[in-house]
């Protein structure tokens, strides 16, 4: 049952990516990375991964696509404006990688198969993980914190319409300002 | 039966690829980050599947931190892609060529 599980979802894994990597629209791309997110999601659950696999969910596709598809639509980007360029030699070059990943690949699903520990309820519950996350890495939790505070800032910054010159400053403009 | 932890990690290193060979060969900027997700979210199925191996909780938590530096990733890169578009009308990697030797 779980093999039937894993094998469903990581097709459906993969199909989307190339989906995701091949398609011309990128608003089609991130949809499609949606499926491959939760995807993923099933995946952690099945390797006793709960609480990461809802944060896949909430975070990734709730948060982060969601973001994508906002920027996409704001500036209405909906295909590639230049083709890919071919450079000298990536035909033999892709060829090489493409022998070279699959032989160790092979190896790594030939490999000889240690049977799994069976699986715990100290590493599926949710207490053990909390526990060592604000224990063990406490300053690493905090450190995150500080640097999503960073990124809300900087984004903002960064993303700002520059200030433009004239009479009125920006920002300080009353409602009956800005009606024309 | 349960699934062996080589299979995870096969599947991690192909949407990996399948990530990587995206971000080289798009020409769209947005196109190239929803590809870089991909190779963080692959390297993250790898993680778990270690985590599940050897019964620890170090790798979720990586995983965890992960997830969040790719959110203040997302949020600074779209922001700047906001920015270039407001100078340059594209977000294509080709024309944003200033910067290349």
């Amino acid at each position: 049952m779980e093999t039937v599980i894993f094998l469903l979802f990581a097709l459906l894994a993969v199909a989307s990516s190339l989906v995701v990597v091949l398609h011309k629209n990128p608003v089609y791309s991130t949809m499609s990375l949606v499926v491959t997110l939760f995807s993923v999601a099933v995946l952690f659950v099945l390797l006793g991964a709960p609480f990461i696999g809802a944060l896949q969910v909430l975070i990734y596709t709730g948060a982060i696509l969601v973001l994508f598809l906002f920027v996409l639509m704001l500036l209405n980007i909906t295909r590639e404006e230049s083709a890919v360029t071919a450079q000298k030699g990536q035909l033999a070059a892709a060829v090489l990688g493409a022998l070279v990943f699959g032989g160790m690949l092979l190896l790594l699903v030939l490999e000889a198969r240690r049977p799994l520990d069976p699986m715990t309820e100290e590493l599926v519950s949710m207490k053990g993980l909390a526990r060592s996350l604000f224990t063990e890495y406490l300053l690493p939790f905090e450190i995150v914190g500080l640097l999503l505070l960073v990124a809300v800032i900087g984004a903002t910054v960064v993303a700002r319409r520059p200030p433009q010159p004239g009479p009125t400053v920006s920002g300080l403009e009353t409602p009956e300002e800005i009606e024309p | 039966m349960s699934v062996p932890v080589s299979w995870y990690l096969a599947l991690s290193a192909v949407l990996f690829a399948i990530g990587a060979a995206g971000a080289l060969t798009r020409r769209n900027g947005i196109s190239i980050f929803l590809s870089i997700e991909l190779m963080l979210n692959a390297g993250n199925l790898a993680l778990i599947a270690y985590a599940r191996q050897w019964m620890q909780h170090t790798g979720q938590i990586v995983v965890f931190f992960v997830m969040a530096v790719a959110a203040a990733e997302a949020a600074i890169g779209l922001a700047l892609f906001i920015a270039v578009y407001r100078q340059r009308r594209t977000i294509d990697v080709n024309r944003i060529n200033l910067m290349r030797w």
